[in-house]
Protein backbone atom coordinates (compact mmCIF):
# COMPACT_ATOMS: atom_id res chain seq x y z
CA UNK A 1 0.00 0.00 0.00
CA UNK A 2 1.33 3.34 -0.89
CA UNK A 3 1.56 6.14 2.07
CA UNK A 4 0.19 9.24 1.10
CA UNK A 5 2.80 10.91 3.29
CA UNK A 6 0.56 13.58 4.32
CA UNK A 7 0.72 12.37 7.77
CA UNK A 8 2.91 15.15 8.49
CA UNK A 9 1.12 17.77 7.98
CA UNK A 10 -1.65 16.75 10.27
CA UNK A 11 0.12 17.70 14.56
CA UNK A 12 -2.58 15.63 15.79
CA UNK A 13 -0.66 12.98 14.77
CA UNK A 14 1.83 13.16 17.26
CA UNK A 15 -0.14 12.91 20.34
CA UNK A 16 0.26 9.55 22.57
CA UNK A 17 -2.73 8.55 23.92
CA UNK A 18 -1.94 6.44 26.55
CA UNK A 19 1.58 6.62 25.63
CA UNK A 20 1.04 5.00 22.54
CA UNK A 21 1.05 6.60 19.31
CA UNK A 22 -2.24 8.03 17.87
CA UNK A 23 -4.26 5.96 15.48
CA UNK A 24 -7.07 7.83 14.59
CA UNK A 25 -10.14 5.76 12.90
CA UNK A 26 -13.30 7.71 13.16
CA UNK A 27 -13.26 9.70 10.19
CA UNK A 28 -16.55 9.44 9.10
CA UNK A 29 -17.65 11.27 12.43
CA UNK A 30 -15.05 13.96 11.63
CA UNK A 31 -11.91 14.77 10.26
CA UNK A 32 -8.30 15.56 11.30
CA UNK A 33 -7.11 19.04 10.15
CA UNK A 34 -3.90 19.75 8.43
CA UNK A 35 -1.41 22.36 9.71
CA UNK A 36 -2.35 24.82 6.88
CA UNK A 37 -5.75 25.03 8.07
CA UNK A 38 -5.59 25.31 11.64
CA UNK A 39 -2.90 28.03 10.88
CA UNK A 40 -5.26 29.64 8.03
CA UNK A 41 -7.93 29.66 11.25
CA UNK A 42 -5.58 31.54 13.86
CA UNK A 43 -4.51 33.80 10.92
CA UNK A 44 -7.38 35.11 10.08
CA UNK A 45 -8.61 35.72 13.58
CA UNK A 46 -4.88 37.27 14.12
CA UNK A 47 -5.28 39.62 10.79
CA UNK A 48 -8.39 39.92 8.85
CA UNK A 49 -11.15 39.46 11.54
CA UNK A 50 -14.26 41.91 10.92
CA UNK A 51 -17.77 41.14 10.10
CA UNK A 52 -18.54 40.72 6.11
CA UNK A 53 -20.46 42.44 3.39
CA UNK A 54 -20.92 46.19 4.35
CA UNK A 55 -18.14 47.02 5.28
CA UNK A 56 -16.57 49.81 3.69
CA UNK A 57 -13.26 49.71 5.19
CA UNK A 58 -9.99 47.49 4.71
CA UNK A 59 -10.58 44.63 7.32
CA UNK A 60 -13.94 43.84 6.28
CA UNK A 61 -13.63 43.85 2.65
CA UNK A 62 -10.63 41.31 3.44
CA UNK A 63 -12.96 39.25 5.08
CA UNK A 64 -15.78 39.64 2.36
CA UNK A 65 -13.20 38.22 -0.04
CA UNK A 66 -12.04 35.03 2.10
CA UNK A 67 -15.58 34.58 2.79
CA UNK A 68 -16.77 34.40 -1.02
CA UNK A 69 -13.40 33.45 -2.62
CA UNK A 70 -13.74 30.00 -0.36
CA UNK A 71 -17.70 29.99 -1.68
CA UNK A 72 -16.22 29.71 -5.30
CA UNK A 73 -13.36 27.30 -4.50
CA UNK A 74 -16.14 24.90 -3.28
CA UNK A 75 -17.98 25.29 -5.93
CA UNK A 76 -15.05 24.56 -8.08
CA UNK A 77 -14.15 21.84 -5.68
CA UNK A 78 -17.72 19.80 -6.94
CA UNK A 79 -17.73 21.66 -10.14
CA UNK A 80 -21.13 23.45 -9.58
CA UNK A 81 -20.34 25.54 -12.40
CA UNK A 82 -21.30 29.16 -10.87
CA UNK A 83 -20.64 29.87 -6.94
CA UNK A 84 -23.99 31.17 -6.63
CA UNK A 85 -25.01 28.08 -6.41
CA UNK A 86 -23.55 27.33 -2.71
CA UNK A 87 -25.08 28.26 0.34
CA UNK A 88 -23.23 27.84 3.44
CA UNK A 89 -24.91 26.41 6.73
CA UNK A 90 -23.69 24.98 10.26
CA UNK A 91 -23.73 21.32 8.63
CA UNK A 92 -24.97 18.63 6.44
CA UNK A 93 -28.38 18.51 9.00
CA UNK A 94 -28.93 22.12 8.57
CA UNK A 95 -28.60 21.69 4.63
CA UNK A 96 -30.92 19.30 4.58
CA UNK A 97 -33.54 20.57 7.50
CA UNK A 98 -33.19 23.62 4.72
CA UNK A 99 -34.56 21.92 2.08
CA UNK A 100 -37.08 20.45 4.07
CA UNK A 101 -38.25 23.34 5.46
CA UNK A 102 -37.82 26.15 2.47
CA UNK A 103 -38.98 23.67 -0.48
CA UNK A 104 -40.97 21.18 1.70
CA UNK A 105 -43.30 23.36 2.79
CA UNK A 106 -43.67 25.15 -0.14
CA UNK A 107 -43.85 22.35 -2.64
CA UNK A 108 -45.66 18.82 -0.41
CA UNK A 109 -49.16 18.35 -0.45
CA UNK A 110 -50.98 16.03 1.85
CA UNK A 111 -50.70 12.34 0.47
CA UNK A 112 -47.52 13.05 -1.44
CA UNK A 113 -44.43 10.81 -0.69
CA UNK A 114 -40.98 11.13 -0.14
CA UNK A 115 -38.38 8.29 -0.63
CA UNK A 116 -35.33 7.41 0.98
CA UNK A 117 -33.68 4.53 2.01
CA UNK A 118 -33.32 2.66 5.10
CA UNK A 119 -29.44 3.16 5.66
CA UNK A 120 -29.41 7.17 5.91
CA UNK A 121 -28.09 9.29 8.64
CA UNK A 122 -30.96 10.32 10.98
CA UNK A 123 -30.15 13.54 9.81
CA UNK A 124 -31.64 12.38 6.50
CA UNK A 125 -34.43 11.06 8.00
CA UNK A 126 -36.21 13.53 10.73
CA UNK A 127 -36.33 16.39 8.28
CA UNK A 128 -38.38 14.40 5.74
CA UNK A 129 -40.39 12.48 9.25
CA UNK A 130 -40.63 15.99 10.51
CA UNK A 131 -42.33 17.83 7.25
CA UNK A 132 -44.70 14.34 7.23
CA UNK A 133 -46.00 14.95 10.30
CA UNK A 134 -47.20 18.70 9.60
CA UNK A 135 -47.94 17.93 6.35
CA UNK A 136 -49.46 14.65 5.91
CA UNK A 137 -47.07 13.66 3.79
CA UNK A 138 -45.70 10.06 3.16
CA UNK A 139 -42.60 8.86 3.81
CA UNK A 140 -41.37 5.70 1.43
CA UNK A 141 -37.89 3.21 1.49
CA UNK A 142 -35.88 1.91 -1.47
CA UNK A 143 -35.02 -1.52 0.30
CA UNK A 144 -31.81 -2.80 0.99
CA UNK A 145 -30.27 -6.04 0.36
CA UNK A 146 -28.04 -8.27 2.20
CA UNK A 147 -24.96 -7.38 1.50
CA UNK A 148 -25.72 -3.43 1.76
CA UNK A 149 -26.75 -2.70 -1.17
CA UNK A 150 -29.72 -0.71 -2.38
CA UNK A 151 -32.20 -3.07 -3.90
CA UNK A 152 -33.04 -1.13 -7.10
CA UNK A 153 -35.42 -3.60 -8.82
CA UNK A 154 -38.75 -1.74 -8.19
CA UNK A 155 -37.40 1.79 -8.09
CA UNK A 156 -39.60 2.74 -10.93
CA UNK A 157 -42.50 1.45 -8.77
CA UNK A 158 -41.38 3.13 -5.88
CA UNK A 159 -40.40 6.67 -8.05
CA UNK A 160 -44.35 7.27 -8.94
CA UNK A 161 -45.84 10.20 -9.62
CA UNK A 162 -46.73 11.26 -6.13
CA UNK A 163 -43.19 11.38 -5.34
CA UNK A 164 -41.69 14.56 -4.48
CA UNK A 165 -38.62 14.08 -3.03
CA UNK A 166 -36.09 11.32 -3.65
CA UNK A 167 -33.04 11.75 -0.73
CA UNK A 168 -30.42 9.52 -0.20
CA UNK A 169 -26.89 9.31 1.17
CA UNK A 170 -24.06 9.28 -1.71
CA UNK A 171 -22.04 6.96 1.40
CA UNK A 172 -23.68 5.15 4.38
CA UNK A 173 -21.58 6.06 7.31
CA UNK A 174 -22.01 2.76 8.96
CA UNK A 175 -22.09 0.00 5.38
CA UNK A 176 -19.64 2.26 4.01
CA UNK A 177 -21.79 1.39 0.37
CA UNK A 178 -21.31 3.67 -2.49
CA UNK A 179 -24.91 4.46 -4.05
CA UNK A 180 -25.57 4.58 -7.62
CA UNK A 181 -26.33 7.54 -7.45
CA UNK A 182 -26.44 9.02 -10.97
CA UNK A 183 -28.60 6.01 -11.71
CA UNK A 184 -31.66 6.86 -9.20
CA UNK A 185 -31.04 11.10 -9.22
CA UNK A 186 -31.69 10.70 -13.49
CA UNK A 187 -35.04 8.47 -12.46
CA UNK A 188 -36.21 11.17 -9.99
CA UNK A 189 -35.21 14.21 -11.89
CA UNK A 190 -37.36 12.58 -15.12
CA UNK A 191 -40.80 11.86 -12.64
CA UNK A 192 -40.24 15.30 -11.85
CA UNK A 193 -39.36 14.75 -8.15
CA UNK A 194 -36.56 16.50 -6.29
CA UNK A 195 -33.39 14.84 -6.26
CA UNK A 196 -31.07 15.43 -3.19
CA UNK A 197 -28.34 13.77 -2.16
CA UNK A 198 -26.36 13.85 1.60
CA UNK A 199 -22.94 13.70 0.59
CA UNK A 200 -21.87 14.04 3.92
CA UNK A 201 -19.45 10.90 3.54
CA UNK A 202 -19.52 11.49 -0.35
CA UNK A 203 -17.94 14.59 -0.54
CA UNK A 204 -15.07 13.95 1.62
CA UNK A 205 -14.24 11.00 -0.24
CA UNK A 206 -15.10 10.48 -3.61
CA UNK A 207 -14.82 12.92 -6.45
CA UNK A 208 -18.00 15.12 -6.74
CA UNK A 209 -19.19 16.70 -10.19
CA UNK A 210 -22.90 17.99 -9.39
CA UNK A 211 -23.55 18.62 -13.36
CA UNK A 212 -22.62 15.61 -14.30
CA UNK A 213 -24.85 14.00 -11.30
CA UNK A 214 -27.27 16.24 -12.70
CA UNK A 215 -28.56 16.37 -8.77
CA UNK A 216 -31.01 19.27 -7.72
CA UNK A 217 -29.50 19.45 -4.22
CA UNK A 218 -26.18 18.33 -2.62
CA UNK A 219 -25.39 18.61 1.12
CA UNK A 220 -22.52 18.02 2.56
CA UNK A 221 -19.78 19.12 6.09
CA UNK A 222 -16.84 20.89 6.38
CA UNK A 223 -15.24 19.30 9.06
CA UNK A 224 -15.36 15.40 7.67
CA UNK A 225 -13.10 16.86 4.80
CA UNK A 226 -10.18 18.67 6.41
CA UNK A 227 -12.15 21.55 7.44
CA UNK A 228 -13.16 23.31 10.57
CA UNK A 229 -16.34 22.39 12.66
CA UNK A 230 -19.61 25.00 12.16
CA UNK A 231 -19.53 24.99 8.54
CA UNK A 232 -22.07 23.06 6.37
CA UNK A 233 -22.90 23.41 2.46
CA UNK A 234 -26.06 23.21 0.43
CA UNK A 235 -25.32 23.00 -3.82
CA UNK A 236 -28.68 23.13 -5.58
CA UNK A 237 -29.39 24.52 -8.97
CA UNK A 238 -29.94 27.97 -10.17
CA UNK A 239 -33.52 27.46 -10.87
CA UNK A 240 -34.45 25.62 -7.66
CA UNK A 241 -32.44 28.16 -5.15
CA UNK A 242 -34.18 31.61 -6.77
CA UNK A 243 -37.67 29.41 -6.61
CA UNK A 244 -37.34 28.33 -3.36
CA UNK A 245 -38.57 30.56 0.27
CA UNK A 246 -36.49 31.74 2.63
CA UNK A 247 -34.84 29.69 5.67
CA UNK A 248 -34.42 31.59 8.28
CA UNK A 249 -35.01 35.20 8.61
CA UNK A 250 -33.03 37.86 9.61
CA UNK A 251 -29.97 40.13 8.70
CA UNK A 252 -27.78 39.33 5.66
CA UNK A 253 -30.62 37.61 3.57
CA UNK A 254 -32.67 40.77 3.09
CA UNK A 255 -32.48 43.06 0.43
CA UNK A 256 -34.85 45.89 1.80
CA UNK A 257 -36.77 46.21 4.88
CA UNK A 258 -39.88 47.96 5.42
CA UNK A 259 -42.25 48.16 8.71
CA UNK A 260 -44.79 45.52 7.46
CA UNK A 261 -42.51 43.54 4.66
CA UNK A 262 -39.02 42.61 3.27
CA UNK A 263 -37.67 41.64 0.16
CA UNK A 264 -34.55 39.14 0.23
CA UNK A 265 -31.54 38.98 -0.99
CA UNK A 266 -30.90 36.48 -4.35
CA UNK A 267 -29.26 32.81 -3.86
CA UNK A 268 -27.28 32.29 -2.23
CA UNK A 269 -27.19 34.95 0.32
CA UNK A 270 -31.26 34.70 0.74
CA UNK A 271 -30.28 31.57 2.80
CA UNK A 272 -27.55 32.90 4.76
CA UNK A 273 -29.70 35.03 7.84
CA UNK A 274 -27.27 36.48 10.27
CA UNK A 275 -23.24 36.73 10.79
CA UNK A 276 -22.09 33.46 9.06
CA UNK A 277 -19.41 31.68 10.11
CA UNK A 278 -16.95 33.24 7.69
CA UNK A 279 -13.54 32.97 9.83
CA UNK A 280 -14.41 29.07 9.57
CA UNK A 281 -15.86 29.60 6.11
CA UNK A 282 -12.13 31.04 5.40
CA UNK A 283 -10.40 28.03 7.12
CA UNK A 284 -12.73 25.57 5.02
CA UNK A 285 -11.22 26.75 1.20
CA UNK A 286 -7.60 26.55 2.18
CA UNK A 287 -9.04 22.77 3.63
CA UNK A 288 -10.36 22.36 -0.32
CA UNK A 289 -7.57 23.38 -1.83
CA UNK A 290 -5.27 21.34 0.34
CA UNK A 291 -7.65 18.66 -0.90
CA UNK A 292 -7.80 19.95 -4.87
CA UNK A 293 -4.00 19.43 -4.78
CA UNK A 294 -3.98 15.79 -3.71
CA UNK A 295 -6.86 15.02 -6.08
CA UNK A 296 -10.33 13.57 -5.47
CA UNK A 297 -9.50 10.62 -7.28
CA UNK A 298 -6.14 9.91 -5.32
CA UNK A 299 -7.58 10.28 -2.01
CA UNK A 300 -10.24 7.18 -3.36
CA UNK A 301 -7.37 5.33 -4.46
CA UNK A 302 -5.63 5.19 -0.94
CA UNK A 303 -9.24 4.95 0.46
CA UNK A 304 -9.28 1.50 -1.68
CA UNK A 305 -6.31 0.14 -1.00
CA UNK A 306 -6.59 0.49 3.12
CA UNK A 307 -9.91 -0.47 2.86
CA UNK A 308 -9.06 -3.80 1.30
CA UNK A 309 -6.25 -4.30 3.47
CA UNK A 310 -8.09 -3.39 6.81
CA UNK A 311 -10.98 -6.02 5.52
CA UNK A 312 -8.55 -8.73 4.68
CA UNK A 313 -6.39 -8.29 8.16
CA UNK A 314 -9.87 -8.78 9.89
CA UNK A 315 -10.44 -12.11 8.07
CA UNK A 316 -7.53 -13.47 8.72
CA UNK A 317 -8.50 -13.18 12.55
CA UNK A 318 -9.90 -16.65 13.86
CA UNK A 319 -12.97 -15.56 15.09
CA UNK A 320 -16.12 -15.09 13.37
CA UNK A 321 -16.40 -11.52 13.29
CA UNK A 322 -19.31 -10.18 10.89
CA UNK A 323 -18.56 -7.19 8.66
CA UNK A 324 -21.58 -4.92 7.49
CA UNK A 325 -21.22 -3.87 3.94
CA UNK A 326 -20.44 -4.79 0.58
CA UNK A 327 -17.46 -6.73 -0.44
CA UNK A 328 -16.93 -4.93 -3.33
CA UNK A 329 -14.42 -2.22 -3.36
CA UNK A 330 -15.76 -0.65 -6.50
CA UNK A 331 -19.08 0.33 -4.55
CA UNK A 332 -17.48 0.54 -0.70
CA UNK A 333 -16.29 3.21 0.99
CA UNK A 334 -13.29 3.40 3.81
CA UNK A 335 -15.92 2.20 6.70
CA UNK A 336 -15.37 -0.75 8.44
CA UNK A 337 -18.61 -1.64 10.64
CA UNK A 338 -18.14 -4.95 12.66
CA UNK A 339 -19.11 -7.50 14.94
CA UNK A 340 -17.25 -8.78 17.31
CA UNK A 341 -19.26 -12.29 18.76
CA UNK A 342 -19.04 -12.52 22.59
CA UNK A 343 -17.57 -8.97 22.85
CA UNK A 344 -20.01 -5.49 22.71
CA UNK A 345 -19.01 -2.32 20.84
CA UNK A 346 -18.21 -0.63 23.67
CA UNK A 347 -16.03 -2.57 25.47
CA UNK A 348 -14.35 -2.97 22.26
CA UNK A 349 -13.78 0.37 21.74
CA UNK A 350 -12.57 0.81 25.35
CA UNK A 351 -9.80 -2.14 24.94
CA UNK A 352 -8.84 -0.31 21.84
CA UNK A 353 -8.45 3.24 23.52
CA UNK A 354 -5.83 1.73 25.85
CA UNK A 355 -4.01 1.24 22.21
CA UNK A 356 -4.05 4.44 21.10
CA UNK A 357 -6.98 3.69 18.97
CA UNK A 358 -10.01 5.75 18.66
CA UNK A 359 -12.94 3.72 17.07
CA UNK A 360 -16.23 4.86 17.27
CA UNK A 361 -19.28 2.30 19.28
CA UNK A 362 -22.91 2.73 18.82
CA UNK A 363 -25.23 3.12 16.46
CA UNK A 364 -23.98 5.42 14.13
CA UNK A 365 -26.72 8.12 14.05
CA UNK A 366 -28.67 5.41 11.90
CA UNK A 367 -31.04 3.18 14.92
CA UNK A 368 -33.22 2.10 11.79
CA UNK A 369 -30.34 0.57 10.13
CA UNK A 370 -28.88 -0.95 12.91
CA UNK A 371 -32.41 -2.92 13.50
CA UNK A 372 -32.14 -4.21 9.94
CA UNK A 373 -28.59 -5.65 10.33
CA UNK A 374 -29.68 -6.95 13.48
CA UNK A 375 -27.86 -5.30 16.50
CA UNK A 376 -28.19 -2.53 18.82
CA UNK A 377 -25.06 -1.29 18.03
CA UNK A 378 -21.49 -2.11 16.00
CA UNK A 379 -18.03 -1.21 16.80
CA UNK A 380 -16.67 1.05 13.70
CA UNK A 381 -13.47 1.95 12.16
CA UNK A 382 -13.16 4.66 9.38
CA UNK A 383 -10.24 5.77 7.26
CA UNK A 384 -9.02 8.68 5.47
CA UNK A 385 -6.00 9.93 3.70
CA UNK A 386 -3.66 10.31 7.02
CA UNK A 387 -3.56 6.77 7.82
CA UNK A 388 -1.68 4.36 6.76
CA UNK A 389 -0.74 0.89 7.17
CA UNK A 390 0.72 0.33 10.52
CA UNK A 391 -2.44 2.27 11.28
CA UNK A 392 -4.37 -0.69 10.18
CA UNK A 393 -1.91 -2.82 11.70
CA UNK A 394 -2.49 -1.38 15.27
CA UNK A 395 -6.12 -1.82 14.68
CA UNK A 396 -5.74 -5.40 14.63
CA UNK A 397 -3.39 -6.07 16.85
CA UNK A 398 -5.74 -4.18 19.38
CA UNK A 399 -8.68 -5.94 17.76
CA UNK A 400 -7.08 -9.63 18.96
CA UNK A 401 -5.72 -8.53 21.89
CA UNK A 402 -9.47 -7.73 23.01
CA UNK A 403 -10.98 -10.94 21.45
CA UNK A 404 -8.53 -12.37 23.76
CA UNK A 405 -9.20 -10.63 27.14
CA UNK A 406 -12.77 -11.19 26.86
CA UNK A 407 -12.09 -14.54 25.05
CA UNK A 408 -14.65 -17.16 26.99
CA UNK A 409 -17.46 -14.31 27.21
CA UNK A 410 -19.24 -14.99 24.28
CA UNK A 411 -22.86 -16.49 24.99
CA UNK B 1 -5.86 21.12 26.44
CA UNK B 2 -5.00 17.18 27.03
CA UNK B 3 -6.72 15.36 29.90
CA UNK B 4 -4.33 13.81 31.99
CA UNK B 5 -4.55 9.96 31.83
CA UNK B 6 -3.57 7.18 34.22
CA UNK B 7 -2.02 4.40 33.08
CA UNK B 8 -4.75 2.60 31.88
CA UNK B 9 -5.33 -0.76 33.76
CA UNK B 10 -7.54 -3.79 32.40
CA UNK B 11 -8.15 -4.86 35.64
CA UNK B 12 -9.56 -1.37 37.39
CA UNK B 13 -12.51 -1.58 34.95
CA UNK B 14 -12.95 -4.63 33.80
CA UNK B 15 -12.72 -6.40 37.65
CA UNK B 16 -12.42 -10.03 37.48
CA UNK B 17 -15.46 -10.27 39.11
CA UNK B 18 -17.66 -8.02 36.35
CA UNK B 19 -15.97 -9.93 33.71
CA UNK B 20 -17.53 -13.15 36.14
CA UNK B 21 -20.69 -11.66 35.90
CA UNK B 22 -20.78 -10.97 32.50
CA UNK B 23 -19.78 -14.52 30.97
CA UNK B 24 -22.13 -16.26 33.82
CA UNK B 25 -24.63 -14.05 34.77
CA UNK B 26 -26.95 -14.71 37.94
CA UNK B 27 -30.67 -14.58 38.04
CA UNK B 28 -30.83 -14.63 34.76
CA UNK B 29 -34.56 -14.97 33.11
CA UNK B 30 -38.32 -13.40 33.25
CA UNK B 31 -40.29 -14.56 36.65
CA UNK B 32 -43.48 -15.94 36.10
CA UNK B 33 -46.21 -13.52 37.76
CA UNK B 34 -43.84 -10.94 38.84
CA UNK B 35 -44.81 -7.78 41.24
CA UNK B 36 -42.78 -5.42 39.21
CA UNK B 37 -41.67 -5.97 35.38
CA UNK B 38 -39.57 -2.71 33.83
CA UNK B 39 -37.68 -2.37 30.87
CA UNK B 40 -35.02 0.59 30.31
CA UNK B 41 -32.68 0.94 27.38
CA UNK B 42 -29.61 3.50 26.75
CA UNK B 43 -30.45 5.18 24.03
CA UNK B 44 -26.78 6.17 23.08
CA UNK B 45 -25.20 2.84 23.04
CA UNK B 46 -28.60 0.46 23.11
CA UNK B 47 -28.16 -1.38 26.10
CA UNK B 48 -31.18 -3.10 27.39
CA UNK B 49 -32.32 -4.55 30.54
CA UNK B 50 -35.41 -5.97 31.74
CA UNK B 51 -36.00 -6.84 35.81
CA UNK B 52 -39.03 -8.59 37.22
CA UNK B 53 -39.32 -8.86 41.14
CA UNK B 54 -41.46 -10.39 43.35
CA UNK B 55 -42.34 -8.43 46.50
CA UNK B 56 -43.41 -10.21 49.98
CA UNK B 57 -44.17 -7.55 53.11
CA UNK B 58 -42.13 -4.99 51.50
CA UNK B 59 -38.79 -6.88 51.01
CA UNK B 60 -37.68 -7.83 47.25
CA UNK B 61 -37.86 -11.83 47.49
CA UNK B 62 -37.30 -12.99 43.78
CA UNK B 63 -35.54 -11.07 41.51
CA UNK B 64 -34.19 -11.46 37.73
CA UNK B 65 -33.00 -9.66 34.93
CA UNK B 66 -32.67 -10.11 31.03
CA UNK B 67 -30.82 -7.95 28.69
CA UNK B 68 -27.90 -7.09 26.34
CA UNK B 69 -25.52 -4.90 26.29
CA UNK B 70 -21.73 -4.06 27.34
CA UNK B 71 -20.10 -6.21 29.69
CA UNK B 72 -20.50 -3.04 32.17
CA UNK B 73 -24.02 -2.78 32.04
CA UNK B 74 -25.09 -6.91 31.94
CA UNK B 75 -22.45 -7.76 34.90
CA UNK B 76 -23.75 -4.68 37.16
CA UNK B 77 -27.39 -5.79 36.39
CA UNK B 78 -26.53 -9.68 37.35
CA UNK B 79 -24.69 -8.00 40.75
CA UNK B 80 -28.06 -5.89 41.45
CA UNK B 81 -30.02 -9.07 41.94
CA UNK B 82 -27.49 -10.33 43.79
CA UNK B 83 -27.13 -7.57 46.35
CA UNK B 84 -31.19 -6.71 46.75
CA UNK B 85 -32.78 -10.15 46.81
CA UNK B 86 -34.04 -10.23 50.02
CA UNK B 87 -33.50 -6.85 51.40
CA UNK B 88 -36.42 -4.69 52.28
CA UNK B 89 -37.13 -1.51 50.35
CA UNK B 90 -36.49 1.06 52.22
CA UNK B 91 -32.72 -0.37 52.01
CA UNK B 92 -33.25 -0.68 48.52
CA UNK B 93 -33.82 2.80 48.50
CA UNK B 94 -30.52 3.92 50.57
CA UNK B 95 -28.31 1.24 48.61
CA UNK B 96 -29.28 2.80 45.60
CA UNK B 97 -28.68 6.30 46.56
CA UNK B 98 -25.11 5.34 47.91
CA UNK B 99 -24.92 3.21 44.52
CA UNK B 100 -24.79 6.13 42.48
CA UNK B 101 -22.85 8.69 44.55
CA UNK B 102 -20.33 5.85 44.56
CA UNK B 103 -20.31 6.14 40.24
CA UNK B 104 -20.15 9.95 40.78
CA UNK B 105 -16.71 9.45 42.41
CA UNK B 106 -17.96 9.53 46.11
CA UNK B 107 -16.21 7.06 48.62
CA UNK B 108 -19.05 4.69 49.50
CA UNK B 109 -19.92 3.16 52.28
CA UNK B 110 -18.06 -0.52 51.25
CA UNK B 111 -20.44 -2.30 54.11
CA UNK B 112 -22.98 -1.46 52.46
CA UNK B 113 -21.79 -2.03 49.06
CA UNK B 114 -20.38 -5.27 49.27
CA UNK B 115 -19.45 -6.85 45.91
CA UNK B 116 -20.90 -4.16 44.11
CA UNK B 117 -16.69 -2.06 45.19
CA UNK B 118 -15.76 -3.58 41.91
CA UNK B 119 -18.15 -1.18 40.06
CA UNK B 120 -16.34 1.75 42.06
CA UNK B 121 -13.41 2.22 38.78
CA UNK B 122 -16.46 2.76 36.40
CA UNK B 123 -16.55 6.06 37.87
CA UNK B 124 -13.09 7.20 36.41
CA UNK B 125 -14.75 6.39 33.24
CA UNK B 126 -17.38 9.03 32.77
CA UNK B 127 -19.01 7.10 29.52
CA UNK B 128 -19.17 4.19 31.20
CA UNK B 129 -21.11 5.68 34.46
CA UNK B 130 -24.56 5.24 32.27
CA UNK B 131 -24.12 1.69 31.33
CA UNK B 132 -23.31 0.49 35.15
CA UNK B 133 -26.57 2.20 36.96
CA UNK B 134 -28.98 1.12 33.56
CA UNK B 135 -29.76 -1.60 35.76
CA UNK B 136 -30.44 0.62 38.74
CA UNK B 137 -31.93 3.11 36.63
CA UNK B 138 -34.68 0.24 35.62
CA UNK B 139 -34.94 -0.94 39.82
CA UNK B 140 -35.55 2.67 40.42
CA UNK B 141 -38.15 2.78 37.74
CA UNK B 142 -39.77 -0.51 38.69
CA UNK B 143 -39.75 0.33 42.58
CA UNK B 144 -40.86 4.15 42.02
CA UNK B 145 -37.96 4.63 43.86
CA UNK B 146 -36.52 8.79 44.81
Amino acid sequence: MKDMSVRSDFPIMDRLIHDKPLTYLDSAATSQKPAVVIDALADFYRNNNANVHRGIYTLSEESTLAYETARVKVANFINSGSEEQIIFTRNTTESLNLIAYAWGRDNIKEGDEILITPMEHHSNMIPWMLLCKEIGCNLKYIPINEDGTLDLSNLDELISTNTKIVSLTHMSNVLGTINPIKQIIEKANKAGALSVIDGAQGAPHLPVDVIDLDVDLYAFSAHKMLGPTGVGVLYGKEEILSSMSPFLGGGEMIDEVYEDSFTTKEAPWKFEAGTPNFADVAAFGVAIDYLADIGMDNVRKHEIDITQYALDQVRKIDRDIKVFGPNNLDIRGGVLAFDFPGVHPHDVAQMMDWDGVQIRAGHHCAQPLMRRLGVSATARASFYIYNNQEDVDRFIDSLKKGGEFFGDASR
Amino acid sequence: MVMPQDEPKFDELYRELILDHYRYPHNRGVLEKPDVDMQQHNPVCGDEIRLTAIIDDGTISQIEFTGQGCSISQASASMLTDRVKGLHLTDVDELSVEFRNMLRGSNPDEEMMQDLMALQGVSKYPVRVKCAVLAWDTLQKALKLK
